[in-house]
Order: structure tokens, then C-alpha cells, then sequence
């Protein structure tokens, strides 16, 4: 048996739901699995990336300086990296805080927000800091492959990740392109 | 003899007074296009529309058709441009698809899937610029406005209002109101205009029926644009004989 491609995934400033469309391929997912061996990813709860993969597919923004570490180890881990998603392209919903300054979002979270009790701004030295802007992962590393929509849908991938393991080219018919 | 000229070595028939965009489209071929608009007449600036002609590039959309050009239009360089200012557009506002109502019904959008647009390959702005939400059915989201003016002419043309200007220059430029406090509430805007009709974003439209059609399965989202465009054009052709 030929060996499986290693993919590994993880979402940064993102919500997951580019995740949830990928395990949307349904019952092509053990089509999948006979030929992908999944690495670091929130599908199998590994942590850390073991070793150099062939494909690194990443959901979200950057919003911290743990998205940066995160997003530069895939990189310098991942043969093929891929944006994944509106907020990976864009910064997407994350991004709408960009029209405002990060004291102004803390406040109107931990401050003045309804309802908040013994208002501070968080400040646990485990806690990642925040960038002043979120940024799409392009602003950060060099992408290979740009996944566009919110979420992409499970045919999108499907077909990416199935041209890619047949060595063609993996960009999507018109039809799949869509940012919403 | 009738009157013709060549669109990527195919035999385009015109008449007299057309542009080489509206002879393409009435004769059936598809010319990615943004600020213009069939009733408003050209532009001339998204420069979407550029073709090349006798090495010199064009925007279609305001050059006269005539007989005997060679006019290239869809070849890889140009659709390569075309997709480079679609990515320029984007990066340069504030364009949240996800998040906005206008999504697959949008022009802006729909046109960038035309082009094959997966990523926004330059580095994205994150300008900060004024909503007006202080009329009570009509909005102004300048985040996501391109500046095409479509809503300027549509205003002053149709609406009979002027309600519309740019001020300012390059990428300092704003959508302008013509109202005593320069807010739409003071305008005489009304829900029904052509003005937001015409815009081919989410910049300006009516309040409360954004969400009406739900998303996927809006305009857009069933055919493409170009598509689209063609069979509205043909429609229209037959209908004015």
C-alpha cells in the first residue's frame, strides 16, 4: 500500500465551522482515510505536529501571538500550506475589529459590556496577546492555496483535496468559488 | 456591407454609435464589466472592461466599436489584470462577504467568482471609513463602496435627487452626500430609488429587506454573472426590437 498522505489542520482565529465542512464530505471521509493520515488537528485532539506533513489546511485569522507561532511552525512544517476560509483570506468577522482600536474592544468587553462583574481586562501571563489588527494568514507566511468561503463547502474540499492527491491542479470550477 | 470588427478572432457585427462593450454583449459575448451600466451609460473607471487593441489597451465600455479592430479580450493576460484589480477592490475596503446582506446578489462578488478570485493576493487595507445610518429605510455602508458612481448618475438621471458626489482623491476618495448635514437622513433619498438599485454592492441599500431571500439561494448563488448578463441583455434587445 502506497504511503498516506500526512495532512495536519488547526483552526487559529477562526470558529470551527471550516472543520465542520470538511467532516461534512460525510461518507467520503473513508474514502479519505484510506489514503490520509491525519497529524496535528482538532479531528483526531493532537496537540502538536509530529514532523514534516504533506498538507497543512488552516481555518481562521491571526489574532494573537500564539496564532504567529502557530501559523510559522505549519509553515515551516507543511510541504503545502492552505488558507481555509474567509477569515484565513480575509481576517473575515474577526477582521471587523480592525475599525477600532484594541483598548476600545477590551473595554467594551471586560469593562463596560452588560453585565460584566469586577471589571479588569484579563491579564494572566498564559493569556497569548492580542495584535493590534487581525490579519489574514497571507499578511504572515507564504500560502500555497486559498480555500475561499464560510465555510468552504464539503465539495470544495473534496475536490481540492482529491486533485491534490491525484497531482492535478487544485483549483476550484467557478461554481465552488463562493465567500459566504 | 454590414459593420464589424473582430473580438478575439471572432466576428462581432455593430452598429453605428455602439461601444465595443454593448456590441459584444448584444451579439452574445460576455465582457466582465463593473461601472458600467446599460441605462447609465460609461464610466470608464473600474477599467474591468479593458481590451487591447492594436497593442493598446482600452477600456470597451467607452470606446467607439469600429469596423475592421482587432480586439483581444479574453486572453490570459488581460483575465490575469481583471483579477488583480477585483483582488485591489476588495483589499482596498472593507468587504466582509460572510456578514453582509448584499452577498449573492452582489456584483462585486459575483464577478470576482467570474474571474476565478480564490484569495486577495495583496496586502489587505482595513480602512477606516463612515457608516450613515441615519435613515430610517435607506444605509450607506462606505466600507464596501468601489466608487463606481453608478449611484451618482442613477440619482441624478433617474431620481431627478442628486443626492450623490465623490469627494476627495485616489484612495482618500468618499462617497459624498448632498444634504445639509451631509447625511442621508437630510437627503431626499427614498427606498425605492434607482440610486440603490444601481449600486453593485452592499454600500447603499434599503433597510429590513436584506435577509428577504436567504442566502444560497440569491442571484448569483444560481447562475454566474456572465450568464446572467447575457440572457438579461438578450431579453432586453427583444424587447426594443
Amino acid at each position: 500500500m502506497a504511503e498516506k498522505l500526512k495532512v495536519a489542520t488547526c483552526s487559529l482565529a477562526g470558529c470551527f465551522g471550516c472543520h465542520m465542512s470538511l467532516l461534512d464530505i460525510d461518507e467520503r471521509l473513508v474514502d479519505l482515510l484510506e489514503v490520509v493520515a491525519f497529524d496535528r488537528s482538532p479531528i483526531d485532539d493532537l496537540k502538536q505536529i509530529s514532523g514534516p506533513v504533506d498538507l497543512g489546511l488552516i481555518e481562521g485569522g491571526v489574532c494573537n501571538a500564539e496564532n504567529v507561532h502557530v501559523l510559522q511552525e505549519f509553515r515551516r512544517l507543511c510541504k503545502v500550506l492552505v488558507a481555509v476560509g474567509e477569515c484565513g483570506i480575509t481576517g473575515g468577522i474577526p477582521s471587523m475589529r480592525n475599525g477600532f482600536t484594541l483598548k476600545e474592544c477590551l473595554e467594551e468587553s471586560y469593562i463596560r459590556g452588560v453585565g460584566v462583574e469586577f471589571a479588569h481586562i484579563p491579564d494572566d501571563p498564559e493569556l497569548p496577546l492580542l495584535l493590534d489588527k487581525v490579519r489574514p494568514l497571507h499578511h504572515i507566511v507564504k500560502i500555497d492555496y486559498f480555500l475561499p468561503g464560510c465555510p468552504p463547502s464539503a465539495d470544495a474540499f473534496w475536490h481540492f483535496l482529491t486533485a491534490r492527491m491525484a497531482g492535478q491542479d487544485p483549483t476550484l470550477p467557478n461554481a465552488l468559488i463562493h465567500f459566504d | 456591407m454590414t459593420n464589424a470588427f473582430h473580438l478575439d478572432g471572432l466576428e462581432v457585427p455593430f452598429q453605428e454609435g455602439q461601444t465595443i462593450l454593448q456590441a459584444a454583449l448584444a451579439a452574445g459575448r460576455y465582457i466582465p464589466h463593473l461601472c458600467w451600466h446599460p441605462d447609465l451609460g460609461p464610466h470608464g473607471s473600474c477599467r474591468l472592461c479593458t481590451v487591447v487593441i492594436s497593442g493598446r489597451p482600452f477600456s470597451s465600455c467607452t470606446q467607439p466599436a469600429m469596423k475592421g479592430q482587432a480586439v483581444a479580450c479574453r486572453t490570459p493576460e488581460l483575465n490575469g489584470m481583471r483579477k488583480a484589480i477585483m483582488q485591489m477592490l476588495f483589499v482596498e475596503g472593507n468587504h466582509h462577504c460572510p456578514s453582509c446582506e448584499k452577498s449573492g446578489n452582489c456584483r462585486l462578488q459575483a464577478t470576482a467568482y467570474d474571474l476565478g478570485m480564490q484569495d486577495s493576493h495583496f496586502p489587505h487595507q482595513f480602512p477606516k471609513r463612515e457608516r450613515d445610518m441615519s435613515h430610517p429605510d435607506v444605509f450607506l455602508d462606505r466600507d464596501r463602496c468601489i466608487r463606481c458612481e453608478r449611484c451618482v448618475r442613477a440619482s441624478r438621471i433617474y431620481d431627478g435627487k442628486d443626492v450623490f458626489g465623490v469627494h476627495g482623491r485616489g484612495m482618500h476618495s468618499t462617497l459624498a452626500v448632498n444634504s445639509p448635514s451631509g447625511l442621508l437622513a437630510d437627503s431626499q433619498i427614498a427606498p425605492e430609488d434607482r440610486s440603490i438599485q444601481a449600486c453593485p454592492t452592499g454600500a447603499l441599500m434599503a433597510k429590513r429587506v436584506g435577509f428577504v431571500v436567504p442566502i444560497g439561494e440569491r442571484v448569483y448563488d444560481r447562475e454566474p454573472i456572465s450568464v446572467l448578463e447575457l440572457r438579461k441583455y438578450a431579453a432586453e434587445e427583444v424587447h426594443h426590437g
